[in-house]
């Protein structure tokens, strides 16, 4: 059991520094166990939503979310499996406060043979008085044998 | 009274975040349809490659949040309220299209749908539906 958390350790702070749109927002995994995975994105002007106030934009708050919530389903699976989000649902509860880094805490509360279920929150001090809270739904073994550079080249399979 | 195109381009150029996904507007008539031209960085996995679902999230929220703002003129910007997102197929390394229908609005509250599309229009990649925060200026 350990071994596997290792691996998802290993394989989540390898897959933020393979993804582009991770690095491009300086993503990283705080911390990945059993309950779940804590991630966190650090302020930065470039990511502003509103000039006036200096707010993130809602755009990382969903993005921090899709990957917490993807991270968490490693958590939840004994085994390695592709995933794909199959839907994401999202309440924003008020403005993040400028200036503060943003994390995301995800919980994967149920698997089954094809769906992963995962619940989570984004806040910047406390996770009990959230920015914004995320229900997603992720099918597993999602890449049916489609791999390496299947979205290259024209046309849609 | 400048173009509202423009009037729209010019408030998304003013977003930090709306320039680094590198969004822009068109309008034909009164249909508006926003525009991501793909970018290494809008990547999330690599191995297909496919573009981050968070940015095709984001993407559509700031569709709605513009359409809002063409259609309504608002006084100030529209605040988002829940996104539903749904993703129908991966999002490859290619321009993305999307288009918003306001469904309803009210004194305080929008209602607004979302599809985003690549190479095929009649094959959307991703839908959102949403609640915003309105503040519509006064109609003289």
């Amino acid at each position: 059991m350990t071994d596997y958390m290792d691996q998802m350790r290993n394989f989540a702070s390898g897959m933020n520094q393979g993804s582009p749109q991770a690095q491009a927002l300086k993503l990283e995994t705080v911390s990945m166990d059993r309950d779940g995975a804590v991630l966190r994105v650090p302020y930065d002007e470039k990511l502003i939503g509103d000039p006036e106030t200096g707010v993130i934009a809602g755009g990382v708050v969903t993005t921090l979310l899709d990957h917490a919530c993807g991270q968490a389903v490693h958590t939840g699976l004994t085994e390695f499996k592709t995933i794909a989000t199959l839907d994401l649902r999202i309440d924003y509860m008020r403005a993040a406060e400028p200036g503060k880094d943003l994390y995301a805490r995800a919980h994967c509360y149920k698997v089954t043979r094809s769906v992963a279920f995962v619940r989570a929150v984004a806040y910047d001090v406390d996770p009990s008085d959230p920015v914004a809270a995320a229900q997603a739904a992720f099918m597993l073994d999602s890449n049916g044998g489609r791999g390496f550079g299947a979205n290259r080249g024209t046309g849609r399979k | 009274m400048s173009d509202p195109a423009e009037q729209i381009q010019r408030r998304l150029e003013q977003i930090p975040y709306a320039r680094f996904l590198g969004l822009r507007i068109e309008l034909a008539g009164d249909e508006m349809t926003a525009i991501l031209p793909f970018s290494p960085h809008l990547i999330g996995n690599p191995v297909l490659p496919a573009i981050h679902g968070g940015v095709l999230g984001a993407f559509m929220e700031m569709t709605a949040l513009s359409q809002l703002l063409l259609k309504e003129g608002q006084a100030r910007q529209p605040r988002v309220i829940d996104v539903s997102i749904e993703y129908l197929r991966s999002g490859r390394p290619l321009t993305t299209y999307a288009r918003a229908e306001i469904k309803k609005v009210g004194r305080r509250i929008a209602n607004v749908h979302v599809e985003a599309w690549q190479d095929q229009r009649a094959a959307p990649i991703a839908a959102l539906r949403g609640h915003f925060l309105v503040t519509p200026t006064e109609k003289a």
